[in-house]
């Protein structure tokens, strides 16, 4: 898509089977993406929160809304890029930690303000929370001393209140 | 008051005015059937659960209320599949109940157990697998007021045996009250009043009208707004029948096989007021030359038909009816000019296109399917509910047949299903036991549901069944014939039963016609004999549809005989 942009949905929909796969069926049935998608439940137990990513154009964008808002089970579909908000993802990071390396992590840990959860001989686990930009950041920083595997979240994302 | 879940069931169905049921029994359905039996509700036993479907398509259709049927888990379920995929294209009122294998035995693989939730929801307005028998009630009523509010669609019930079986304390569910469904009636009026700016400005209008207008019961407005401004309009395939065909503003259908005059006039005109519509491909041909002249209206109530495939100068969200009723009271005062000195040049030249390409054939020595759809018009005075098949038959009868009525045209419009028009028919039939129904079928589409002869049979439902006989499956051998340079793969029915036979093996009765002079009197005969009929008409074997636009092609691009 050549000019597809970012954008970041928030979606309030009823807490019950089907409801995920009602929301994957339909992008994959109308050939929209999904970058990312988080979905947990809200302080309402009843309703649960899906926050999902897509590259879409103008138009395509302007459908993907019509079609969630059209399923039964969607309460509420915002569009988050446009407005201020924040956004927010995790990442878990296995890294091969040999000493050589050992102190070279520490300090990429450091700068990133990011933890380590978990050592071994072996390797480090390293827990970090930032934007998209800031995990891909540290990613490819830790690339070269080598990578086991990593878990990430995929964006969670709200509107800033008006200050 | 202690009740099962079938006896929940059969009473909200009651509550929901339902008279009729199109359905087949089978193992977890017992119950159901067994309460249902005891009621005054009609079933209608099919011979296929397809055909279950499309009955109650062509029953909502016909009667403009929600279709309903009942059938079992398992195959019983996915061959309700192709019958709910059509009537959700086409925005057609369903609920379709289903059996379904005992709650502790989902996720089994349990005998006759299919996920039909899983399955069918691409392809439903929404669906619902009830867990408790407490759920029931409260299901039921959500599933019609789903079905027949808003665009109206078809709704999936699957039921487990043992919410059937089990016996509760019956509580009456309330109104529906659903926070997540709220569809939009009211128009805004602000997008209203840009509508009536543009038609105060246009000097070639033209309306577009689609299945909406059909479903909302607005053709008594779309009638009035075109006479009241003196524009001229065309219909989907979907919304014939939405203006009188007969009308001296009539265009006649768009898109592929529409008229001369209505394409040629969505190319020139200035304004296009659509509504009830949702520009499909078969409309449009190719979108970027689509009306590029005008200004573009589109009314609809569901947002997302709305610039889906074509851009929109002013788009209206809003039931059909309720935009409608709106637009021709703010027109009530509203000084349009002297409209006949007006419209003249834009409804002259519409006259020229219509004098130089006519919809034309030339009936020779061997009967032309288009003679056959002709007769029928008249000898039916154009009063009859034709359902069809799908293909050239389908084709002809929407050209030929000049609609007068909402709801007579009957037909699978957007999924495009052979062997929709028996059942249908048959739907049809129960809805309007005083009407003419006639199924205009091909040999090759009608052989897809003919079991369905035996419903009518059984049920002494007269519907009368006219076969387009060319010996091939027509329109996919015509597209073979333009664009494939004659290769006829695997088009040619080398083998068909003898129709008159087989009408009089289902306990029906057979007529056939080889010759032009006797199509009026085959005609005659089958529309007078008592029962179900079916009339096999030999046509010529390699007649094409006229005119007809190329896929993707503008829709200006019309071949013409």
């Amino acid at each position: 898509m050549l000019d597809a942009d970012k954008h970041v949905l928030s979606i309030l929909v009823e807490n019950q089977p089907g409801v995920l796969s009602r929301i994957s069926g339909l992008f994959s049935g109308r050939g929209f993406n999904i970058e990312s998608l988080c979905v947990a439940v809200t302080t309402d137990p009843t309703v649960s929160r899906v926050t999902l990513v897509t590259k879409a154009d103008q138009m395509i964008i302007e459908q993907i809304k019509k079609q969630l808002n059209k399923l039964i089970n969607v309460i509420k579909v915002h569009e988050l890029t446009g407005s201020p908000f924040v956004e927010r993802e995790m990442v878990l990071i296995k890294v091969h930690a040999k000493p050589e390396h050992r102190a070279e992590i520490l300090r990429t840990v450091d700068i990133f303000r990011c933890k380590v959860v978990d050592v071994g001989a072996e390797h480090y686990t390293i827990e970090v929370t930032g934007t998209e930009e800031k995990l891909d950041a540290i990613l490819s920083l830790l690339k070269p001393i080598g990578i086991k595997e990593i878990a990430r979240t995929g964006v969670i994302a709200l509107f800033r209140e008006p200050k | 008051m202690e009740l099962t879940g079938a006896q929940i069931l059969i009473k909200l169905l009651k509550e929901e005015g339902v008279k009729t049921i199109f359905g087949y029994p089978g193992g977890v359905v017992i119950d159901i059937y067994d309460e249902l039996m005891k009621s005054d509700i009609r079933h209608i036993l099919v011979r296929h659960e397809q055909g279950a479907v499309h009955a109650a398509d062509g029953y909502a259709r016909a009667s403009g209320g929600v279709g309903v049927c009942l059938v079992t888990s398992g195959p019983g379920a996915t061959n309700t599949v192709t019958g709910i995929a059509s009537a959700y294209m086409d925005s057609i009122p369903l609920v379709v109940f289903t059996g379904q294998v005992p709650v502790h035995l989902i996720g089994n693989d349990a005998f006759q157990e299919v996920d039909i939730v899983g399955i069918t929801r691409p392809c439903t307005k929404h669906n619902f697998l009830v867990k408790r028998t407490e759920d029931l009630a409260k299901t039921v009523k959500e599933a019609f007021h789903i079905a027949r509010s808003g665009r109206p669609g078809p709704v999936l019930v699957d039921i487990p045996k043992n919410v059937s079986v089990t016996k509760i304390k019956y509580k009456a569910p309330g109104p529906v009250k659903m926070r997540s469904y709220n569809p939009t009636c009211n128009p805004n009026k602000r997008q209203l009043q840009k509508v009536l700016e543009l038609i105060k400005a246009a000097e070639r209008p033209v309306i577009f009208a689609g299945g909406g207008v059909i479903l909302s019961k607005a053709p008594e407005e779309l009638t009035k707004l075109a006479k009241r401004t003196q524009i001229p309009v065309t219909t989907t395939l979907m919304g014939l029948g939405a203006f009188p065909g007969t009308d001296p503003l009539w265009l006649g259908m768009i898109g592929m096989h529409g008229t001369y005059r209505a394409n040629m006039s969505t190319a020139h005109c200035d304004l296009f007021l659509s509504v009830g519509v949702r520009f499909d491909d078969r409309v449009t041909g190719k979108t970027d030359t689509f009306a590029s002249q005008a200004k573009i209206v589109h009314i609809d109530i569901d947002p997302t038909s709305i610039r889906k495939n074509i851009p929109v100068t002013v788009p209206v969200v809003g039931d059909c009816k309720c935009t409608l009723e709106e637009l021709n009271r703010m027109l009530e005062g509203v000084d349009l000019g002297d409209l006949d000195k007006k419209r003249k040049p834009w409804l002259d030249q519409i006259q020229a296109w219509k004098d130089t390409k006519p919809l034309a054939y030339e009936q020779k020595d061997i009967i032309k399917p288009q003679y056959v759809v002709e007769k029928l018009y008249e000898l039916t005075e154009g009063k009859a509910i034709i359902t069809t098949e799908v293909g050239q038959n389908q084709m002809w009868a929407a050209q030929y047949y000049h609609f007068d009525k909402p709801n007579h045209f009957i037909t699978s419009g957007g999924l495009g299903v052979m062997g929709f028009g028996l059942p249908a028919a048959i739907g049809a039939q129960l809805a309007c036991p005083d009407h003419i129904v006639v199924d205009v079928a091909g040999d090759g589409s009608i052989q897809m549901n003919i079991q369905e002869m035996a419903t009518a049979v059984q049920c002494n439902l007269p519907v009368k069944v006219v076969i387009l006989n060319n010996g091939y499956l027509g329109m996919v051998r015509q597209w073979q014939q333009l664009f494939y340079d004659k290769r006829y793969a695997c088009t040619c029915m080398e083998h068909a039963p003898d129709f008159v036979k087989l009408a009089e093996a289902y306990g029906a009765s057979g007529f056939r016609a080889t010759k032009p002079e006797e199509v009026e009197s085959v005609l005659k005969k089958g529309l007078s004999t008592p029962g179900p009929v079916i009339m096999d008409f030999v046509v010529e074997k390699e007649e094409c549809v006229y005119p007809m636009v190329p896929a993707g092609a503008p829709i200006t691009e019309m071949l013409l005989v």
